[in-house]
C-alpha cells in the first residue's frame, strides 16, 4: 500500500524571466519521511522549494500541501497551512536587528498563545539540541556563518511543525556538528513525526538519514525512489555521484 | 485533565495548542500537594508540552513524579527537556551615568577618529590627483552623475521656488516704500551668500550623503571592504577618493546654477509684480554683487561637499551588525552633515561679516 503524499508537486514549471529552471517537475513527498533533494549547484533546488511555498508563484502547474491545492489559494488560510511547515533557508534568514532568543520567539509569540515561561523553556531546549545555549543574547552578526545556520534550524523547528524544509542544513559546518545536526534531524522525525526535506551534497549524511531521493537535474527529475533504489540505480548522473560523492 | 487521589492524569495530546489551556487549569491546583503526574493516556507530546511538563513540576510543594508514559513519550521527554539547562541569562542595563560617562569617552574616541578619517581622505585625495590607478577607470564620471547630474533636476526646482518665494515675501514690504528695485539686491545676495550654498548642500547631504553612508555601510558588513584590503587596494582611495574628487567638481557647479535659478526666480516676481524690467534687475543685482561674496560662496561650498563625503565614510566604515546597522548609520549620517553644514555655514558668516 502506497501512503498518501503530504505535499505533492504535478507538473510545476518555474521561471525567472525567460529562464526555464524548472520544466514540468512532479514531486511526492511521504509523511514521516526524510526527503533528500538533490543536484549540482544552480541547478534550482532551491527554486524548487521557494515554489513550493509559494515564494515564487509557479508559471504553471499545481502545488497540493497536506491535501489541500496552494495555488490560487488566499494568503489567509495559506497562513494556516504555513503555520504547519518550518523553514530552514539557505543562508539562514535570521532577522538581524534581533537577538537569537528573540528570533526564535517570534513564531512563537505569534502563532501561540503559550505564556513567557514556556516559551522561554521551549527556546532554551531548541537552542541547546543545536548546541548553541550560550548565544542567546547574541545578535546573528556576532554569529559565524554555522551557527546562523544551526539558529535557523532552532527556529524552524521552535513550533514543532508538521513539515519541516531546509535548504543546505550542513553546508559550511565541521563534520561533527553535521553529523549531530542529522541526528537532531533523526530524533524529530521520529519523535515528533515530522516530515523533513532536505537539500544537501553530503553523502555521508545522506546515508545516515535519507529514507528517499529526489534527484534534479537540467530542469527535470530524473530519479526519485529510496536510498536503497538510488545506490543499485544505473541512471547515469545518480551512478557517479553515488560511486565518486560528488556531480560530474 | 483529572485530578485523582494526589494523581493528575492528562490524556490525549500535550502539545502547543493544548498547553495553555492546561497550564491555566494547572495554575488554579498550585501549592496542593500532587504525587504523580500521570501520563497513561497521552499519546503526543511535542516541544511546548514537555515545556509545560517542566514548568507545572514546579508549581507544587513536592515535585511530582511522572508516571506510566510510554517509551516514545518518554524518550521526547528525555530529549525535549529543559531541566537542567541554565536559563537565558538577562543582561543588565548599564545605569543612567554609567551610559553618560561612556557617551561622552566615545565622542571623544569619535572625534579622533573623525579627524584621522578626514586627514587620510583628504591625503589620498589630493595625491591622488596624479595617480590614474588606484580606483575604477571612469569612477570619477560615474560619481560626478550620480552626485551632480542626477540632482539638477530637483536643486533646480527648488532653487526657483526658493527665488520666488523670497521675492514674494519681501515684494509687499519693499513696494510699501517703493523701493521695488531693492528686491534685485534682496535676491542676489541671500542666494550667492546663503541660500544657494546651504540649499545645496543638504540636497547633496540628503541625496549623496546617504548613498556614500549606506553604501559604504553594506560594503563592510558583507566583508567587500576586507576583500578589497585582501587585493592589496586602499579601500579609501578605491572607494571614497573618487566620490570626493566627484563632489569636488559637481558641488561649485551645482551651487552656481541654484544661485542663478534662484536670481531668475526671483526675477519673475520682479517683472510680474513689482513692475521691474529684467535688464534693470539683472543690471542691479550685479552691481551689488562683489567678487569676494561670489569666492566665498563658492569656497563654502566646497567645505560642505568636503564635509559630506568625510561625514559619509566615517558613518559608513563605522557600521556594527548586519543589515540593520546600515539602515542606522546612514541616518546618523544625514543628520550629522546637515548639523555641520549649518554649524559650518554660521562659523563662516562670524569670519566674514561679522
Ligand atoms: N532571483 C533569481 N533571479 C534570476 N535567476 C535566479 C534567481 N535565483 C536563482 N536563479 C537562477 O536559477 C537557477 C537555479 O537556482 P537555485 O534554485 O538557487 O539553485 P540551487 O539548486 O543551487 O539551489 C540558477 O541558474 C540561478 O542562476
Ligand atoms: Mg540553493
Amino acid at each position: 500500500m502506497m501512503k498518501e503524499p503530504i505535499i505533492s508537486v504535478r507538473d510545476l514549471v518555474a521561471k525567472y524571466g525567460d529562464k526555464t529552471v524548472l520544466d514540468r517537475v512532479s514531486v511526492d513527498i511521504f509523511p514521516h519521511e526524510i526527503t533528500v533533494i538533490l543536484g549540482g549547484s544552480g541547478c534550482g533546488k532551491t527554486t524548487l522549494i521557494k515554489n513550493i511555498l509559494k515564494l515564487y508563484n509557479p508559471v504553471s502547474g499545481s502545488v497540493k500541501i497536506l491535501g489541500k491545492e496552494i495555488i490560487g489559494m488566499e494568503d489567509d488560510e495559506f497562513d494556516q497551512t504555513l503555520k504547519q511547515i518550518g523553514m530552514l533557508f539557505q543562508n539562514g534568514a535570521l532577522l538581524n536587528s534581533m537577538t537569537i532568543f528573540e528570533n526564535i520567539s517570534i513564531p512563537l509569540e505569534q502563532h501561540t498563545s503559550l505564556t513567557p515561561d514556556i516559551i522561554e523553556r521551549i527556546i532554551r531546549v531548541k537552542l541547546s539540541l543545536v548546541n548553541l545555549e550560550s548565544a542567546a543574547d547574541l545578535t546573528p552578526s556576532e554569529l559565524s556563518g554555522g551557527m546562523k545556520k544551526r539558529v535557523a534550524l532552532a527556529r524552524a523547528i521552535a513550533l514543532d511543525p508538521e513539515i519541516l524544509i531546509c535548504d543546505e542544513p550542513s553546508a559550511g559546518l565541521d563534520p561533527l556538528t553535521s553529523a549531530s545536526l542529522d541526528e537532531l534531524i533523526l530524533k524529530l522525525k521520529e519523535l515528533l513525526k515530522m516530515t523533513i526535506i532536505i537539500v544537501t551534497h553530503e553523502l555521508a549524511s545522506i546515508h545516515r538519514i535519507a529514507d528517499r531521493l529526489i534527484f534534479l537535474h537540467d530542469n527535470k527529475i530524473i530519479f526519485t525512489g529510496t536510498l536503497a533504489e538510488a545506490k543499485s540505480t544505473d541512471i547515469p548522473e545518480v551512478e557517479s555521484f553515488f560511486r565518486v560523492g560528488r556531480f560530474e | 485533565m483529572i485530578l485523582k487521589d494526589k494523581n493528575l492524569i492528562f490524556s490525549g495530546a500535550l502539545n502547543k495548542f493544548t498547553v495553555p489551556d492546561l497550564l491555566r487549569k494547572c495554575k488554579l491546583l498550585a501549592e496542593k500537594e500532587i504525587k504523580s503526574i500521570d501520563l497513561k493516556d497521552v499519546e503526543t507530546v511535542d516541544g511546548a508540552g514537555v515545556a509545560f511538563l517542566d514548568e507545572i513540576s514546579g508549581y507544587f510543594p513536592e515535585k511530582p513524579r511522572i508516571i506510566n508514559a510510554n517509551t516514545e513519550v518518554k524518550r521526547t521527554i528525555k530529549i525535549f527537556s529543559s531541566v537542567g539547562l541554565q536559563p537565558v541569562p538577562v543582561i543588565e542595563k548599564d545605569n543612567f551615568t554609567v551610559r553618560l560617562g561612556e557617551s561622552v569617552l566615545s565622542w571623544k574616541d569619535s572625534v579622533v577618529v573623525s579627524f584621522t578619517l578626514a586627514a587620510d581622505i583628504i591625503y589620498w585625495s589630493i595625491t591622488g590627483i596624479f595617480e590614474r590607478k588606484s580606483h575604477r577607470k571612469g569612477e570619477v564620471i560615474h560619481q560626478s552623475i550620480l552626485i551632480g547630474v542626477d540632482a539638477l533636476g530637483i536643486i533646480s526646482l527648488l532653487s526657483l521656488i526658493l527665488g520666488l518665494i523670497l521675492a514674494l515675501q519681501s515684494a509687499a514690504q519693499l513696494r510699501q516704500f517703493g523701493a521695488n528695485i531693492f528686491v534685485a539686491d534682496l535676491i542676489a545676495i541671500s542666494m550667492v551668500r546663503e541660500m544657494g550654498p546651504m540649499m545645496t548642500a543638504i540636497i547633496v547631504a540628503g541625496r549623496s550623503g546617504s548613498s556614500i553612508a549606506s553604501e559604504i555601510a553594506t560594503m563592510k558588513v558583507t566583508e567587500e571592504i576586507d576583500a578589497l584590503r585582501m587585493m592589496a587596494l586602499n579601500p579609501i582611495k578605491y572607494i571614497v577618493v573618487p566620490k570626493f574628487h566627484a563632489i569636488t567638481i559637481c558641488m561649485p557647479l551645482l551651487v552656481t546654477m541654484s544661485t542663478l535659478i534662484g536670481i531668475v526666480g526671483g526675477l519673475i516676481i520682479a517683472v510680474t509684480y513689482l513692475d521691474l524690467s529684467a535688464v534693470s534687475y539683472f543690471n542691479q543685482a550685479i552691481n551689488v554683487l562683489t567678487v569676494k561674496d561670489v569666492i566665498i560662496g563658492l569656497m563654502k561650498s566646497l567645505f560642505f561637499a568636503w564635509v559630506i563625503v568625510i561625514i559619509g565614510s566615517y558613518y559608513g566604515l563605522k557600521v556594527k551588525g548586519g543589515s540593520e546597522g546600515v539602515g542606522k548609520v546612514t541616518t546618523l549620517s544625514v543628520v550629522a552633515s546637515i548639523f555641520w553644514v549649518i554649524v559650518l555655514d554660521a562659523l563662516n558668516s562670524l569670519i566674514f561679516y561679522f
